[in-house]
């Protein structure tokens, strides 16, 4: 409600002339090129780049901090061994590893994916400890008691239960992973990528075409978020229904 | 055979058992009573290798037990706690048998006639947070039982189920266990149930817990709710282990008693 009555201050101070159409479009002059983006081919293949980035870095983090945070939640000599490099690491920002990450990586789709991976490996790693460590210990003596091995027990109980946290994480991480692949696009260039697409919109002073992409992005943003919300509570269901004190 | 020798178990400095002995045949029911807070839990946990007790031994078959014992089974007194909610009653209790290298389906079947036994195979689909209390403490129970331990360890297992279902459980556990030969270790405040239960029933004192009395319950067997109630040696039995149980909050109770009691 709020954001359409904005939008409409807008349209309205854009064509009564309080706000100059040339420093800032109409409102509809951009949703009609919103409109345009979504079947211009051009502008679909920089989309499916991006997404591609974002779509293998949120692989490749979770491939990662998962397991990583399974050990350092389950092994604590593992956790206050790796806590100092851990807490050095986590509040450099992603932004400032970008240079460093166009040296290390020729292929700019590696290179984005590198420092998503970077930003969208904390909210994971750190979600899925606590969930490993939230884990009731009854639940996992439930299992030791019947004789299963430590294996068993992460694989079949630790897991299981953090999930949910997990998965938290996870949808977290694919926002981070967003903002940090159209970033990496938007500073280093190269020749796909929406960020790529905003850059030259930019420098041929296209400011409907920036806006109308960038409006793009924080859809897909928040379609991501919303299909992993609708997926967390389905697949989580007990999870969601003990908390609301179902029994 | 399982033997508690000078079991004892302090947390941090709360001395919660104290030397605790106590020899539990193969194939026999024996069930513990004793006041609340006394270390019945602790006991329990210290057999199953779940807590490293501070003091004395648990041996089985005479090697101590270092971890936990293969083929045993626990039914927790926080029974909802230690059932999995992502899983249903049928996959939580199938659970365990994978230790037993069943296959998927031999699994289902197994859990499916365990539930059916407890009352519950209309419910097997059904996850444990949609459950009743009493229900959830059925499908542990019957989880404990899919499992054929050879040692059964049950922690107030029928404290949340209705009279009627109570006596069916006891009557499907003793069943159970005749004919598979388990050892049961069973804790219960129930001073009937105790003795009809058990064949022996072991009392423990207030905390920190020692074994106070040890009594043979040498009743006819296999029992029957109606006629073995009735019989006036359980009748003797139950105020025995009534008086010991009570004498023991009275703190009336002492070391002369308990041989008293124990030379009978
Ligand atoms: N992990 C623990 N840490 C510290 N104290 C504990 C712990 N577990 C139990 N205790 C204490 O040890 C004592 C014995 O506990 P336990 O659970 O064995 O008693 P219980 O006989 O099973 O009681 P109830 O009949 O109420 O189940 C209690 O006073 C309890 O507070
Ligand atoms: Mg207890």
């Amino acid at each position: 409600m709020g954001a359409t009555g904005l939008l409409v201050i807008l349209e309205v101070a854009g064509r009564t002339g309080v706000i100059d159409t040339g420093f800032l479009p109409l409102v509809s002059t951009v949703l009609a090129r919103a409109a345009e983006l979504a079947v211009d081919g051009e502008f679909l293949t920089h989309g499916l780049a991006s997404m591609e980035a974002w779509f293998w870095a949120l692989v490749v983090t979770i491939a990662v901090a998962v397991p990583a945070g399974l050990l350092l939640g389950v092994v604590r000599p593992v956790e206050s061994a790796t806590r100092p490099l851990i807490e050095f690491l986590r509040p450099i920002p992603s932004v400032a590893l970008i240079p460093l990450a166009i040296l290390l990586f020729q292929n700019p789709m590696h290179m984005r994916m590198s420092v998503a991976v970077y930003a969208a490996t904390w909210p994971v790693l750190i979600n899925t400890i606590y969930g490993v460590r939230d884990v009731d210990p009854l639940a996992k003596e439930t299992l030791r008691s019947f004789g299963f091995g430590p294996g068993t027990v992460v694989m079949r109980v630790v897991l299981p239960s953090a999930a949910p946290f997990i998965a938290t994480g996870v949808r977290l991480a694919a926002s981070v992973a967003i903002i940090l692949v159209v970033t990496a696009e938007v500073v280093a260039g190269g020749i796909s990528g929406v960020g790529v697409f905003i850059n030259t919109a930019g420098s041929g002073n296209r400011v409907d075409l920036m806006i109308a992409a960038t409006a793009w992005v924080g859809l897909f943003g928040i379609a991501v978020n919303a299909l992993l919300v609708a997926a967390e509570k389905r697949v989580f269901r007990w999870h969601h229904n003990r908390l609301a004190g179902v029994s | 055979m399982l033997e508690l020798v000078d079991l004892t178990h302090r947390y941090g400095t709360y001395h919660a058992i104290d030397r605790i002995n106590l020899t539990v045949k193969q194939g026999e029911v024996v069930c513990v009573v004793g006041p609340s807070g006394c270390g019945k839990s602790t006991l329990l946990r210290s057999i199953a290798g779940l807590i490293k007790p501070t003091g004395g031994a648990v041996l089985l078959d005479g090697r101590p037990v270092e971890s936990t014992p293969d083929n045993l089974a626990v039914v927790f007194q926080d029974y909802s706690r230690s059932l999995y909610p992502w899983l249903s009653a049928l996959a939580n209790v199938g659970l365990p048998l994978r230790r037993r290298g069943m296959s998927r389906k031999a699994r289902d079947e197994a859990a499916m006639a365990a539930l059916t036994e407890v009352g519950l195979g209309a419910a097997a689909g059904k996850f444990p947070w949609e459950m009743s209390g009493g229900m959830q403490q059925r499908v542990s129970i019957a989880r404990a039982l899919a499992y054929r331990p050879s040692l059964l360890l049950m922690d107030e297992p029928f404290g949340s189920v209705d009279a009627q279902t109570r006596e069916e459980l006891e009557d499907l556990v003793l069943r159970v266990c005749a004919h598979h030969g388990m050892t049961i270790l069973l804790i219960t405040h129930d001073v009937d149930e105790s003795v009809y239960v058990g064949d022996r029933v072991v009392v423990l004192s207030k905390a920190p817990g020692h074994v106070v009395g040890d009594l043979t319950v040498d009743l006819p067997g296999p029992r029957d709710q109606i006629r073995t109630r009735e019989l006036d040696a359980f009748v003797k039995l139950r105020a025995d282990v009534g008086r010991m149980v009570r004498g023991m909050s009275a703190r009336r109770f002492d070391n002369g008693m308990t041989h008293e009691v124990e030379t009978r």
